[in-house]
């Protein structure tokens, strides 16, 4: 399904840089700014950072502000502590995992390239082929990530119509079709959803952990937005809590690594920037850990700044402290979510689009109903439907997003994807219902 | 699953973890920690670690400049802030306006943000006499090592005879063996001549080559100018020799030159791969195939963990170039905190500006203080019976060769060590002193190094030096 060579990838994104440029020279468009919603980054979007955490990442950065007045006493102290852990001064190299960010966690390595989580299980050399089970639709940089080890993404459907469930007699049909191509050894998880904004139940998350354990597949489960959710009745259940809570024999031998990063949501900063994010493994052999910490020392360390980021935000301001109300009243705000089901509701009552609950994540993936005209049309421009209809958007609408196309989706259906950020909704909204109702019209 | 072996553990993947062990000395960490926390007497109250090349670290003050500007990105407020300097405000603002949402915190491009590139290709015109330099051919990196890596992913390919080889010298970085064992490339060894300062042979280059083709598909040639670990600089004639010989044997050239800025012997010169490349003229500029590499990590910097780079990539076809922009663009972007302080590096203080006096003298200090050391080294260890030092030129280490006598090699071999792991190991032990020893590198059969770095502040330098020359002297009495 998916050929590096063959992804006409970043095509859409030159074009949005383009037409900036474009703007910013003063070419007259139909709108004055590109509304740019492909990535999951809000900071793009318009969004503030969290004072707390820039204070503290300055005063680390530049140390005589420790003494400076102008910053709060919970700052000044925060910057010490961290600049205490690294030797030197910021500039340090960490020993790969010598912060100890998460004393009560073992086995807690810091991660800052997506392709780590599969690095120490894609043998490079092995016959059959390593597979590794993925969701579709998938976070694109995945895919990209395991055919660049060798390996072979293994495609498992979610259920659209069941709110892009998770069903183990898909995992097990995937599982099969994998006999006599590939050596299946992973098994990929993304809760919340990326780009479908799903959040896996309870019973889901026992569901699948039984079936790794029966199966014996290592489980990958990408757990970044575990603070983006928002659906009534939904609750983020990590998959480290749940194996550990079913007992014996699932507790002591699923093997698990789960991950989350400062990029998304992580107590309501966003520094996709900073590049840092961290891994936690359970139930993994010593010998394999050895080999797990030697691989990641061949990377030097983490940026460090992300680092200091990444602890600060597990540890913010608590009420008392000088910086608590500015970060209670800014922080948790970036994750206040009531216009994600207003962003559900106007695209949900555009004839051509249907969306399940976006129920958690930083993302909507809407399908799209294309009529045959509109279809026939791509063929004939030598573009994938959604692709057609999301350069359209891009030049007319002045929207970018994300085509369907490049995170898998079930043969015969069209998706678009772009992240739900409070900051733009109702342009957004604006724009894509003006420019969906024309475009239907034109292809009717 | 873990038990039956999740991983092969294949002779390469051996040897790769071999190499890594002793390139961040991992293992010789849990031992450390052991011993610090069982509180455990020793003949030292501290350890000194100078294995890696990490400057600040070993308490080299940072570039008051760049972390002004560092620290007015991060917290743009400070930018009322009348304490900070104007042209460092000037240079923040310009980071902020280039980034998404004026925030260091957005994902940049995965190039990179497009005006610092625009001033790496300036800096490298100014520092290669005019000679070109298109910001399209620039990438910024998470180190150089980012790199590195990125090239050498888009390089090997191929299975059985037809898989890739690359040349990398012994001693070498061992990013690149490590590197190289990641992938499943060929790697093919050349020696650099130890009894001529580290020099490099065309000769030598040639009988690699060679013996290779028997096995494998050469394709690339890495050479690391100043050396690491050896320091050596090369001269103008090499580097013309390697490009002429890169051209003839059709190599693609990996310029490793993070320690452009650390030149301290006299009568050595930095001398830029691509500024001979060019002034070679357009039979070698306009076909060999090239990329050079540098980062915020060494030099007079010494900012390691911001994981800030670049490099210049030379002759790619562009159906290439679009397959390295997919490639880079799976991590998604360099940390931007480190593409910033790359563009303090290549856009410092200029001398009409209100920071540029500090500025200079800090910067002067840092590398004056290692040409220092570098020749304290080489001088003191050439006194040490049972250690020859070759001059440290530049780069950030010196490698000298240890004489161990048999005994010490057969008790070595009784303990399952490699004699020259043996020998740091009870250096740490009795001295406290952490080095890297010379089987991390690569050496020639039968003979034995370690890795030291010039880094420690010269006082403390001077104690090592001795504390060396004592366990030295000590260890071939108790061998003898």
């Amino acid at each position: 399904m998916w050929n590096m060579k063959q992804l006409e990838y970043g095509a859409l994104a030159r074009r949005a840089n383009q037409i900036k440029d474009e703007l910013r020279q003063g070419v007259r468009r139909p709108y004055k700014e590109v509304i740019d919603v492909f990535q999951g980054d809000l900071h793009r979007a318009g969004m503030k950072p969290l004072t707390f955490v820039r204070q503290v990442l300055a005063a680390c950065v530049y140390p005589p502000l420790i003494n400076s007045s102008n910053l709060p006493l919970d700052v000044r102290q925060r910057a010490q502590e961290e600049l205490g852990r690294c030797v030197g001064g910021s500039g340090y190299y960490n020993q790969t995992s010598q912060i100890k960010l998460y004393c009560q966690f073992c086995n807690v390595q810091d991660i800052h390239s997506t392709e780590m989580p599969f690095r120490p299980l894609l043998n490079r050399e092995a016959s059959p082929r390593t597979g590794v089970l993925i969701p579709v639709p998938c976070h694109n940089k995945t895919v990209l990530s395991i055919t660049q080890l060798g390996a072979v993404a293994v495609p498992y459907y979610l259920s659209e119509e069941q709110g892009w469930a998770l069903q183990v007699e898909e995992l097990q049909r995937a599982l099969e079709s994998a006999k006599g191509v590939c050596n299946p050894v992973a098994l990929y998880v993304i809760n919340p959803g990326n780009p479908a904004g799903y959040v896996q139940s309870q019973k889901s998350v026992l569901e699948v952990i039984r079936f790794a354990w029966e199966k014996r597949l290592f489980l990958l489960v990408d757990e970044l937005y575990q603070d983006r959710v928002y659906g009534e009745n939904c609750e983020f259940v990590s998959y480290k809590r749940a194996v550990s809570e079913m007992g014996p024999p699932f507790s002591g031998t699923v093997e698990l690594a789960s991950f989350h990063s400062v990029s998304k949501g992580f107590s309501g900063e966003y520094v996709c920037g900073l590049r840092a994010g961290y891994v936690e493994l359970v139930n993994l052999d010593p010998a394999v850990m050895k080999y797990i910490h030697t691989l990641f020392s061949k990377d030097a360390c983490s940026p460090v700044l992300g680092q200091i980021a990444l602890d600060l935000m597990t540890d913010p301001p608590k009420p008392g402290d000088p910086s608590y109300l500015l970060y209670k009243q800014v922080g948790p705000e970036n994750c206040t979510l009531v216009y994600v089901k207003k962003v559900h509701e106007v695209v949900n009552s555009l004839p051509g689009f249907s969306c399940p609950p976006i129920e958690g994540g930083l993302f909507a993936f809407p399908r799209l109903h294309l009529t045959p005209k509109a279809i026939q049309k791509a063929k004939e421009l030598g573009l994938q439907p959604d692709t057609f209809y999301c350069t359209r958007l891009l030049e007319e609408g002045g929207v970018f997003t994300g085509p369907g196309w490049e995170y898998g989706q079930k043969e015969g259906t069209y998706h678009i994807r772009y992240n739900t950020s409070r900051a733009l909704f109702k342009e957004l909204l604006r724009r894509l219902s003006s420019f969906h109702m024309t475009f239907m019209k034109d292809f009717s | 699953m873990s038990k039956e072996g999740t991983v092969k553990k294949t002779g390469k993947t051996v040897t790769f973890l071999l190499y890594l062990c002793s390139l961040v000395s991992s293992s010789l960490t849990p031992f450390l920690h052991v011993q610090t926390c069982l509180g455990a007497k020793k003949p030292f109250t501290e350890v000194i670690k100078a294995n890696i090349g990490d400057a600040h670290a070993m308490g080299q003050k940072p570039i008051t400049f760049f972390r002004q500007v560092l620290a007015l990105c991060s917290y743009p407020a400070l930018l009322e802030d009348s304490k900070f300097p104007e042209d460092a405000k000037q240079r923040a603002r310009r980071i902020l306006e280039a980034c998404g949402g004026h925030s260091i915190g957005a994902y940049s491009a995965s190039q990179g943000i497009e005006c610092i590139r625009q001033d790496v290709a300036r800096y490298i015109e100014k520092r290669d006499g005019g000679i070109p330099s298109n910001p399209d051919n620039i990438y910024l990196s998470t180190g150089a090592s980012d790199a590195i890596v990125t090239i050498l992913k888009l390089l090997v390919c191929g299975e059985g005879r037809d898989r890739t080889g690359v040349m990398i010298s012994i001693p070498q970085y061992p990013l690149y063996s490590a590197a190289l064992a990641d992938l499943g490339a060929v790697q093919i060894n050349y020696y650099l001549d130890e009894d001529n300062c580290w020099s490099l042979n065309i000769t030598e280059l040639r009988r690699a080559l060679s013996a290779a083709r028997e096995h494998c598909n050469p394709r690339v040639l890495c050479i690391i100018n100043p050396g690491n670990p050896t320091g050596q600089v090369q001269s103008r004639q090499c580097i013309e020799d390697v490009i002429r010989f890169a051209k003839e044997e059709h190599l693609f050239l990996m310029a490793d030159e993070v320690y452009q800025d650390n030149v301290y012997a006299e009568g050595c010169q930095f001398h830029s791969f691509k500024k001979v490349l060019f002034e070679m003229g357009p039979e070698y500029s306009n076909t060999v195939e090239m990329a050079s590499f540098h980062s915020t990590s060494k030099c007079y910097m010494g900012e390691c963990g911001f994981r800030g780079g670049y490099m210049e990539v030379i002759n790619l076809d562009p159906e290439v170039k679009a397959q390295l922009i997919k490639l880079v663009s799976v991590r998604l972007c360099p940390p931007v905190p480190g593409q910033a302080l790359l563009d303090l590096v290549v856009n410092p203080p200029q001398p009409d500006e209100p920071s540029y006096a500090t500025f200079m003298k800090e910067r002067t200090a840092v590398l004056s203080a290692l040409a220092e050391k570098a020749r304290l080294t080489e001088q003191i260890f050439n006194t040490v019976p049972g250690i020859t030092c070759n001059p440290v030129q530049g780069a950030m280490y010196t490698f000298p060769r240890i004489t161990l006598p048999q005994k010490a090699i057969d008790k070595a071999k009784e303990l399952g060590l490699v004699p020259d792991m043996f020998y740091c190991m009870r250096l740490l032990d009795e001295e406290g002193i952490c080095l890297v020893p010379g089987s991390g590198f690569g050496q020639r059969e039968g003979t034995y190094h370690f890795r030291m770095t010039i880094l420690p502040p010269t006082e403390k330098l001077k104690v090592v030096l001795q504390k060396i020359r004592e366990f030295q002297l000590h260890f071939t009495q108790e061998f003898s």
